[in-house]
């Protein structure tokens, strides 16, 4: 059996016939090819494929494409209109470099967004409770809070619950900059 | 993962999905949130041949105080539960221990209803609901039934709910400001339970500590009869059969189960 789901994603209206057992990960990745989109554990647990179902981080993995019918649905590539023009939470984390291999980083930023959208000035603290549904395997937290705090429009040295004499310091390019 | 393949109907009302639970019940399961179902569909472990899917049934979500009880609609999602200003007032055993379940993005999705229907004795709301005596209210064609929390849950994964009843309601009484705590010890972030405790004006109910929540009734009666925090907290792994598993052996949980008490009851004095 196929059922026909209408979600809009990225602003754009998007129509498919789908078996009731396609994740929406797939429907993104494979129906769309929305590849920004990863599928980590694919156990509800890593947070790669997170994205924004109507304003509200979700895992991909663990959500049908049919309960997604009618609703709309925002990922990676529908934050930033290109690369000169990057969304402010992307922009942080290419600032701040949050991010070493890259793999957790669509969904990383697509939690923080949501975390953001419910707590426009979090904590340190805060952060890192917010982002607790998202691995990241290179262990790059460190420079992942810094990003969200800056996105918040915080200086993370600053921000509340920040301890910068307990942390290492701020990413360096070791150029003197 | 990919689950077996299955129908799917998404009714447009409860008494939608009663009909076609009526007609469908043995071979059909219901899906709100998902969060507890689907991973188990994807690993194989259950192939439902027809979903009846709940999850946009606006009805179903709801928190409001009805009489000496609140009630929460089965289908409201954890993240609402968490940031309810009547619970917060009411209940705030009920919102504290839903910000403690998963992480941001399964609270997002997942229902209190789903957590108490799925029945895992490593659930942290099932426990809460234990302690604080609440009742869950079941429908189904042949009429509406209020069950006690303390006959609901009858094994792992298994409830005194038909197969053609829906899980429509919680209530639980109004505590107020009686004082209440949770204690969780995970080893990792969004990690289950492995072991939980749940006070609330006296009362310990338990997560992860045999094949339901249970109430450590010992305790309980030790306080009632005046003892200390400390003497009573020492019982609170009385009658309980915990599992074995990777995360711990029987007796670290009773350990775990006697010092997460022990803390929850002074956190919930005041202390």
């Amino acid at each position: 059996m196929t059922v026909k789901v209408e979600i809009t994603v990225n602003g754009e209206s998007t129509s498919a016939d789908v078996e009731p057992r396609l994740l929406l990960a797939h429907y993104l990745r494979d129906q769309l090819g929305l590849k920004d989109t990863n599928v980590g554990c694919d156990t509800t647990s890593c947070g790669a494929c997170t994205v924004l179902l109507d304003g509200e981080s979700i895992k991909s993995c663990t959500v049908l494409a049919v309960q997604a019918d009618q609703q709309s649905v925002t990922t990676m590539e529908g934050l930033s209109t290109d690369s000169d023009n990057l969304h402010p939470v992307p922009a942080a984390f290419r600032a701040e470099h949050g991010l070493q291999c890259g793999f957790c980083t669509p969904g990383m930023v697509m939690a923080a967004v949501s975390l953001l959208e419910e707590n426009p000035k979090p904590t340190e603290k805060q952060v890192r409770e917010g982002l607790e549904g998202n691995l990241c395997r290179c262990t790059g937290y460190h420079n992942i809070v810094r990003a969200v705090l800056a996105a918040s429009g915080q200086d993370p040295d600053k921000a509340e619950g920040s301890e910068p004499d307990m942390v290492a310091p701020g990413f360096s390019t070791g150029s003197g900059a | 993962m990919i689950p077996v393949g299955f129908a799917y109907e998404r009714p447009s009302s409860v008494d939608g999905a009663l009909a076609l639970l009526a007609e469908h019940g043995e071979e059909a399961s219901v899906m709100a949130g998902g969060h507890s179902l689907l991973p188990v569909m994807k690993l194989r472990l259950a192939a439902p041949e027809l979903i009846i899917d709940i999850s946009k049934l606006s009805e179903l979500s709801y928190v409001k105080v009805d009489g000496d009880e609140v009630a929460i609609g089965a289908g409201t999602r954890h993240s609402t539960v968490e940031r309810s200003d009547v619970l917060a007032a009411e209940s705030p055993l009920l919102a504290g221990v839903a910000r403690t379940v998963g992480d941001p993005q399964v609270r997002h999705r997942g229902t209190i209803g789903g957590s108490l229907a799925h029945a895992d004795p490593a659930s942290d709301l099932p426990a809460a609901v234990l302690a604080l005596g609440g009742t869950v209210v079941l429908r189904s064609p042949r009429g509406t039934r209020s069950v006690p929390i303390t006959e609901f849950f009858t094994g792992v994964f298994s409830t005194a709910k038909e197969p053609d009843e829906l899980l429509v309601e919680i209530r639980v009484p109004r505590t107020g400001g009686a004082g209440w705590a949770y204690e969780k010890f995970t080893r990792r972030a969004n990690d289950w339970a492995i072991v939980g405790v749940a006070v609330v004006d006296g009362r310990v109910g338990l997560v992860n500590m045999g094949q339901t929540p249970l109430r450590a009734t010992a305790t309980e009666e030790a306080l009632a009869g005046g003892a200390s925090i400390a003497d009573a907290a020492a019982l609170a792994d009385q009658g309980t059969e915990p599992p074995e598993d990777l995360a711990g052996t029987k007796e670290y949980r009773r350990h775990l189960a006697r010092v997460l008490t022990r803390r929850a009851l002074t956190t919930a004095a005041g202390g």
